[in-house]
């Protein structure tokens, strides 16, 4: 792994971990999260884990997004409080 | 003391920022009054796992700033005879299977949170614990 970029995208990654859990609108938590798992296949293609890394883009970033905004589209768009 | 600080606090930070990133999801999932964001939250505390093995299969991360790196897992003719390092596999196919796994966990979180919208018209905790007291009230 390449140390300056390893921690560029983790820092990236802990920040936009704590902004999906922070914000109200879930929509907007769960784009968060597609970017997250992005950043983590990017973060496994760096460390030389190449099949988690293109595993993760599909299954994290693609399949569990489109999971989410199809439930999303059924329930209430924004957090109580 | 600077020593051992480097050797066992800096080396190791993907360590400890699979653990800061471990605790954003267990808080998130423990804390958080809506399903949706205890699911986002499992999801979190799911990939943090897989960046703590992933890290412990990566030679570079132990073995020197800047010695040497070990490659991806692939055959490659030329690097077996000269003997090159390469990666762990074996805790890349195991997390491997633990992403599949999350994705069938949150589809089926995802599931129940809609079965319950459909129940009690909102995803609120407190809300669904409230109505669920009014039913038991009115029951007997």
């Amino acid at each position: 792994m390449i140390i300056p970029i390893d921690l560029a995208l983790l820092f990236f990654i802990v920040v936009i971990a704590i902004a999906a859990i922070t914000t109200k609108d879930l929509l907007a938590a769960i784009v968060l999260l597609s970017a997250y798992s992005f950043l983590m296949a990017c973060v496994w293609v760096e460390m030389n884990a190449v099949d988690v890394g293109f595993t993760e883009a599909a299954i994290g970033a693609g399949v569990t997004t489109a999971f989410m905004i199809a439930a999303l589209s059924r329930t209430a768009r924004w957090e109580e409080k | 003391m600077i020593e051992w600080i480097a050797q066992h606090i800096v080396a190791k930070y993907n360590f400890w920022i699979a653990i800061v990133i471990m605790l954003t999801g267990l808080y998130a999932t423990v804390a958080k009054g809506n399903l949706l964001k205890k699911l986002i939250g499992l999801t979190i505390f799911q990939t943090a796992i897989f960046l703590f093995y992933v890290s412990l299969s990566d030679v570079g991360t132990l073995s020197g700033l800047g010695l040497h790196y070990g490659t991806a897992p692939i055959v490659w003719e030329e690097g077996i005879h000269r003997g090159y390092m390469y990666v762990n596999p074996l805790p890349h196919v195991l997390m491997l299977t633990g992403i599949v796994v999350s994705a069938a966990t949150t589809a089926v979180g995802l599931a129940l949170v809609v079965r319950l919208y459909e129940e009690y018209g909102t995803l609120e905790e407190e809300r669904i614990m409230e109505k669920e007291m009014e039913i038991d009230k009115r029951g007997t």
